[in-house]
């Protein structure tokens, strides 16, 4: 669950960490009255989930509640990468002096979660580590022992910063990193973090991630920001192709038949699992396939459940034909899949041996599988053909 | 030989009764494996497959020898089924679990750091090696099983469990065989990565190269450059790098919970440079693994 | 409607009121139901989910039937 700014902040503010006053506003009219609440220049941000939001003319300065309300209504209607803002926030201009970065996300190679500090904020942090590493600090900590302030001390005094600036900035990164473990967070970053000109520190932008398989267990800090448990929200929101996908997954429980992205080509994809439907995506792309989506099929899906992507990936007007291939099964089995997309194809009122291009699923009862393609008359191939030369025949066969 | 796993291997299931377990637990006893039993709290005294079941753990390793532990219990339960093998003395842990959150996962493996126990996993099929044992549900059924694992010197590492039984198939197709095939997890924290396994491999008289299944997200691969850097191993390696295609999808997670571009060094592009650099071969294409080992091997 | 799997019950099952609910039970995807007080029936909507696993024509030997469709003609 990829958090908007507001709603970062609204965690931040909630841990008591110190912020510029704002408002979150749909409407240029609220962004009037939030102005005015604030009494003195404001800056006005796009709240969308896309990066580089000052570039794209995201976020712009207002005097008075007259010039918010205008630009308000200037940045609701921008597209940003593609992407509409949900609101705006309207929150207190502030006089800078010196920014900072803090961030806490988790190292796979340490398997431990890291603080990345740098008294060098607001600019891309991967430039400063290849630039300025001595300005970069990184921190590991145990991620089963209570979390101790001094690491976030540790994190903070090994770029340089000391005095009252370092025990300021031990609080919040503290506190961001007691969020970060304790809220399941895949990644906590406040960039920049500011210290104001009158020696005040406070954070100015926000950006949170929530590990998706533990929603479950913060749905009080989901609920409180109206949302639900069961969202996902990534670095762009679904599609409502892809919620389609997702609501027919959710419904019945046996196996998996979703993970579904909307792309734009003409060949539909049905193809598992994990790895690969990696694989798979770009094995097509490379034949000079245009994929129409991705979705992964995994643990065994129900007849029922394989046959209601077909039918939904089939009445996208785009789709020309389908291929439906996976890497050599285990528990997945073949017979089940052929099953589901056949019957998915002829309820959707289309020959099943003209709309699949190809059919590339060994392994797990294979040999049933195979009597149902041959039945019907679909184009298929056992384990001899690799998955590379199955999704060329895919694109091949799109033109027959 | 093999790595972490051999003939004499004697392991227990966690979850034996779950849905997924007993099927695991019949293709485990089907391929000849040592499967003693499995624990499931309140159940002790039913048999699974003729095997028994008991409440803890420690009820097996009281009494007898267990060389390690499949956990396949639902994630609300699975950091707890792991901590209890640690403390029962498993030396190796193989979890099968998805969705383990993250946080739980480094909790269990800095314990057993700690502890010294071995984790495979959270998010794999396990470990195999053909003709000797399985340790968890790769590659499925036992007749299946074997036909996609011939025996043979090539060793399997992989981020996805399907592409483990994929690429044995391929390199068995091709006349090369297994020595032991490990699905090391698609989580973004797991118990043994590919740097961590590489030194039993190496060690391995029976281990000639190692084909590796990889994806976007994460520094694993970073890691296994360096070690191959570092460590002067002659191993020859085949990687093959899949999810090209999210260079240009920063922030969307495909395929498993790790397999997400955040920054520029988890793109397949930095990887695969990254990879080549250090002197392992990169397959532009899954089915050209077993060709490229032949190639390395002078074969 | 089923396309693949069809299953063909002996009427001789109907009279065995026990055996009726173990084909019920047993049936991993649902496909037998009760009808009435001793009667089972096939759940069309379920047939094309069966896994072949033979569990109810292990339970009434030569009185249940499993028929691929696919295999047919």
């Amino acid at each position: 669950m990829r958090f908007y700014e507001y709603e970062s902040k609204q965690i931040l503010r909630d841990a008591g960490m110190p912020l510029p006053k704002s408002h979150f506003c749909t409407t240029d009219a609220e962004a009037e009255q939030a102005a005015a609440d604030i009494r003195g220049p404001v800056v006005i941000k796009s709240q969308v989930l896309s990066g580089g939001r000052m570039k794209a003319g995201g976020v712009k300065f207002a005097d008075t509640p007259q010039e918010a309300r205008g630009l308000a209504e200037e940045i609701l209607r921008l597209r940003i990468n593609d992407l509409l803002p949900v609101g705006v926030l309207v929150e207190e201009k502030q006089d800078i002096a010196q920014e900072y970065y803090a961030a806490v996300t988790w190292d796979g190679r340490a398997k431990k979660p890291v603080i990345i500090f740098s008294d060098m904020g607001g600019i891309d942090i991967e430039e400063v580590a290849e630039s300025h590493p001595e300005h970069l600090s990184r921190t590991h900590f145990s991620a089963l022992r209570p979390f101790s302030d001094y690491i976030a001390k540790q994190a903070v005094a090994d770029v340089g910063v000391t005095g009252n600036d370092l025990n300021a900035l031990t609080r919040i990164v503290a506190g961001l990193a007691r969020i970060f473990i304790e809220r399941d967070m895949t990644l906590a970053e406040i960039n920049p973090i500011g210290k104001l000109a009158d020696g005040r520190i406070i954070a100015l932008d926000c950006h949170m991630d929530m590990e998706q398989e533990a929603q479950r267990a913060h749905a009080d800090l989901l609920n409180a920001l109206g949302l639900s448990a069961d969202d996902k929200r990534q670095a762009r929101p679904p599609t409502q192709f892809e919620l389609d996908a997702e609501h027919l997954d959710g419904s019945d429980p046996r196996g998996v038949a979703g993970n579904l992205t909307e792309f734009d080509g003409d060949l539909g994809l049905i193809i598992g699992a994990g790895g690969g439907s990696l694989t798979l995506f770009d094995a097509v792309r490379a034949a000079g396939g245009r994929p129409a989506n991705y979705c992964e099929i995994g643990g065994n899906p129900s007849v029922n459940k394989t046959r209601n992507l077909t039918k939904l990936i089939l009445s996208r007007p785009n789709v020309k034909k389908i291929a439906v291939m996976m890497n050599v099964v285990s528990n997945t089995r073949v017979d089940i899949v052929a099953r589901g997309v056949v019957k998915g194809c002829i309820e959707a009122g289309f020959d099943p041996a003209e709309k699949i291009t190809i059919f590339r699923i060994p392994g797990s009862w294979e040999e049933e599988g195979f009597a149902i393609l041959e039945k019907y008359g679909i184009p298929y191939v056992d384990r001899s053909v690799s998955m590379d030369e199955a999704a060329r025949l895919a694109v091949q066969n799109m033109d027959k | 030989m093999s790595i972490l796993v051999n003939a004499d291997t004697t392991f227990i299931i966690q979850g034996i009764t779950g849905r997924e377990a007993v099927t695991m637990a019949r293709e485990c006893l089907d391929y000849g494996a040592r499967l003693l039993g499995g624990v499931t709290p309140g159940r002790k005294g039913r048999e699974v497959h003729g095997l028994p079941v008991m409440d803890t753990v420690r009820q097996f390793t009281d009494t007898q020898r267990v060389d390690a532990s499949v956990v396949s219990v639902p994630p609300a339960f699975a950091a707890d089924a792991v901590f209890e093998a640690i403390d029962a003395g498993i030396p190796l842990i193989v979890v099968v679990t998805e969705r383990i959150p993250r946080k739980q996962v480094a909790q269990f493996v800095e314990y057993a750091q700690q502890q010294g126990t071995r984790i495979i996993g959270p998010n794999c099929l396990g470990i195999i090696s053909p003709g000797k044992t399985r340790v968890g549900g790769v590659g499925g059924a036992a007749n299946s099983t074997e036909r996609a694992f011939k025996p043979g010197r090539i060793g399997v590492m992989s981020r996805s469990g399907g592409m483990t039984v994929e690429i044995a198939n391929s390199l068995s197709e091709a006349g090369l065989g297994v020595s032991t095939a490990v699905s090391i997890g698609g989580d973004a924290v797991i118990g043994s990565t590919y740097a961590e396994l590489m030194p039993l491999f190496d060690a391995d008289p029976d281990t000639d190269a190692i084909a590796i299944y990889s994806e976007p997200g994460g520094r694993a691969e970073y890691e296994l450059a360096e070690y191959m850097q570092r460590s002067g191993s002659t191993k020859p390696i085949v990687a093959f790098m899949a999810g090209k295609f999210m260079d240009e999808m920063p922030g969307m997670r495909f395929g498993h919970a790790g397999t997400i571009v955040e920054g520029k060094a988890d793109t397949a592009t930095e990887k695969i440079a990254n990879l080549a650099a250090a002197g392992i071969t990169v397959a532009d294409k899954v089915g050209d693994i077993p060709s490229l080992i032949k190639q390395r091997l002078g074969a | 409607m089923a396309m693949f799997i069809r299953v063909d019950i002996d009427p001789s099952v109907q009279e065995d009121m026990q055996l009726c609910q173990r084909l019920v039970e047993v049936c991993p995807v649902d496909i037998f139901e009760t009808v009435g007080e001793s009667n089972v029936a096939t759940v069309e909507e379920n047939l094309d989910e069966c896994t072949l696993c033979d569990l109810c024509v292990n339970e009434a030997p030569g009185r249940v039937h499993v028929v691929k469709l696919y295999r047919e003609g």
